[in-house]
């Protein structure tokens, strides 16, 4: 059984269509790695199937049921990293991890959100403002929500690896296998070659004038 | 419920850590006021005559110059994408983000009014009015300003825009609100026009939430 399904989706973005009639799901353990040059519309795209944007035309199911209105059930079990972090600059990695966790009813201790950004090579930065970290640093933050959220069933990425050095590129990756070897299911955009050790389905968007 | 405190306690200190950029709605409203009595002249009467009116049209444009603080950052940095993700209901995480930002941009206002009130001379009775009318009105600048911050948040500048949307919305409750202060400097009840302002305070509380939650959403297109 899909855990999301797409089917007949379009989406037009100021009167440009950037792709119709999209058909595919995902499994759970499955990983899909949407591809297209830039302004091909994959950002867009996930922003639809995360639902924060409706789509234009079709339906978006997770475990046969419409995102749009079973919205709060399928964000308990979505974790969403996108362009924009979504964190404060003005409040410390720790204030932010907590404030996030707190929104989506994860409840974790003070201590874990301190390993989780030891894992991370954020020791010491704990409780600096945001905006004092260096970009890479900052995009670590954020990411820390995939190990914070444990009970998660998918994962919608765009362009994770941005930003990142190669460990942290290679510290994201097992922890994106690891989930996916747990029955998680992995959406996801990357520019970089995806070192993924794992079988992989690829979906190519075309980029249309 | 415990989310929703959260929210209310990061929006408070975040007020607090960028108190800079608070003073300075505060620093207008005070700086117009004080601009009065020198143009207009320290005659008592013509002061007692406009003042209850330019403290209610100061308090409005300060809270403009303010406003757009409520998502502006949220929106930028990607918070308010995170919350709609969250399982918080979109509409209460709105309305706690527009008490916040009652509590830490327009309460100060209000707190500074018996020194404007000094200055304009207005009578102890006219004052009072004018207290009940800033504490039930003020709430209805933030509900309905939130909306249309929703909608203008998406757009770049979207500042005298904002003006220029919510300024005729705010003319009914300028009228009845002056209308009450007037009637006070005349020892007149003016239990009609506070009523008036309460009702549609209760009608912005009931309805406003769902429409900044609506604007939100649309403007993540």
């Amino acid at each position: 059984m899909a855990l999301l399904s797409v089917t007949n989706l379009s989406v037009v973005k100021r009167d440009r269509l950037l792709f119709e009639n999209i058909n595919f799901a995902v499994e759970k353990g499955g990983l899909l790695y949407v591809k297209g040059q830039n302004g091909a519309g994959k950002t867009s795209m996930l922003r639809v199937l995360a639902g924060l944007v409706a789509a234009d035309s079709g339906e978006v199911c997770f475990s046969q049921q419409n995102i749009q209105t079973s919205r709060e059930s399928y964000h308990q079990n979505l974790v969403y990293f996108g362009h924009k972090l979504g964190i404060n600059q003005t409040m410390s990695a720790v204030e932010n991890l907590q404030f996030w966790c707190n929104q989506h009813q994860v409840s974790i201790s003070i201590e874990t959100i301190f390993s989780t950004l030891l894992q991370l090579n954020l020791v010491g930065l704990e409780d600096i403002p945001v905006a004092n970290l260096s970009a890479g640093q900052q995009r670590r933050v954020a990411l820390a929500r995939f190990w914070l959220k444990q009970n998660a069933q998918l994962w919608i990425l765009d362009e994770p690896f941005t930003a990142l050095d190669t460990q942290g590129i290679d510290l994201l990756s097992k922890q994106i296998t690891k989930f996916l070897n747990s029955g998680g299911a992995v959406i996801m955009t990357s520019h970089q070659r995806l070192d993924l050790d794992y079988l992989t389905d690829e979906l190519t968007l075309e980029y249309r004038i | 419920m415990a989310a929703l405190m959260a929210i209310l306690k990061r929006d408070l200190a975040l007020a607090y850590r960028q108190r800079a950029e608070l003073l300075q709605p505060m620093m207008f409203f005070v700086l117009v006021i004080s601009l009065f009595p020198l143009a207009v002249g320290p005659e008592s009467n013509t002061l007692q005559v406009i003042g209850p009116g330019v403290i209610w049209v100061a308090a409005i444009l300060s809270s403009l110059l303010g406003l757009e603080r409520l998502f502006r950052d949220d929106f930028q940095d990607g918070s308010l994408e995170q919350l709609m993700l969250s399982t918080t209901p979109l509409a209460m995480a709105a309305l706690i983000k527009v008490l916040a930002h009652w509590l830490t941009s327009i309460l100060p206002l209000i707190l500074l009014s018996p020194l404007l009130a000094l200055f304009l001379h207005l009578s102890e009775p006219m004052y009072w009015a004018l207290l009940k009318t800033l504490l039930l009105g003020t709430p209805i600048l933030s509900l309905i300003g939130a909306i249309a911050v929703g909608l203008t948040v998406g757009l770049n500048r979207g500042g005298v825009l904002l003006a220029l949307l919510l300024l005729p919305v705010f003319i009914p409750l300028l009228i009845f609100a002056t209308s009450a202060v007037e009637s006070a400097s005349m020892q007149l009840q003016y239990t009609a026009q506070l009523a008036i302002i309460g009702a549609m305070f209760l009608f912005s509380l009931a309805l406003a939430p769902f429409a900044i939650a609506y604007a939100l959403r649309v403007s993540q297109t």
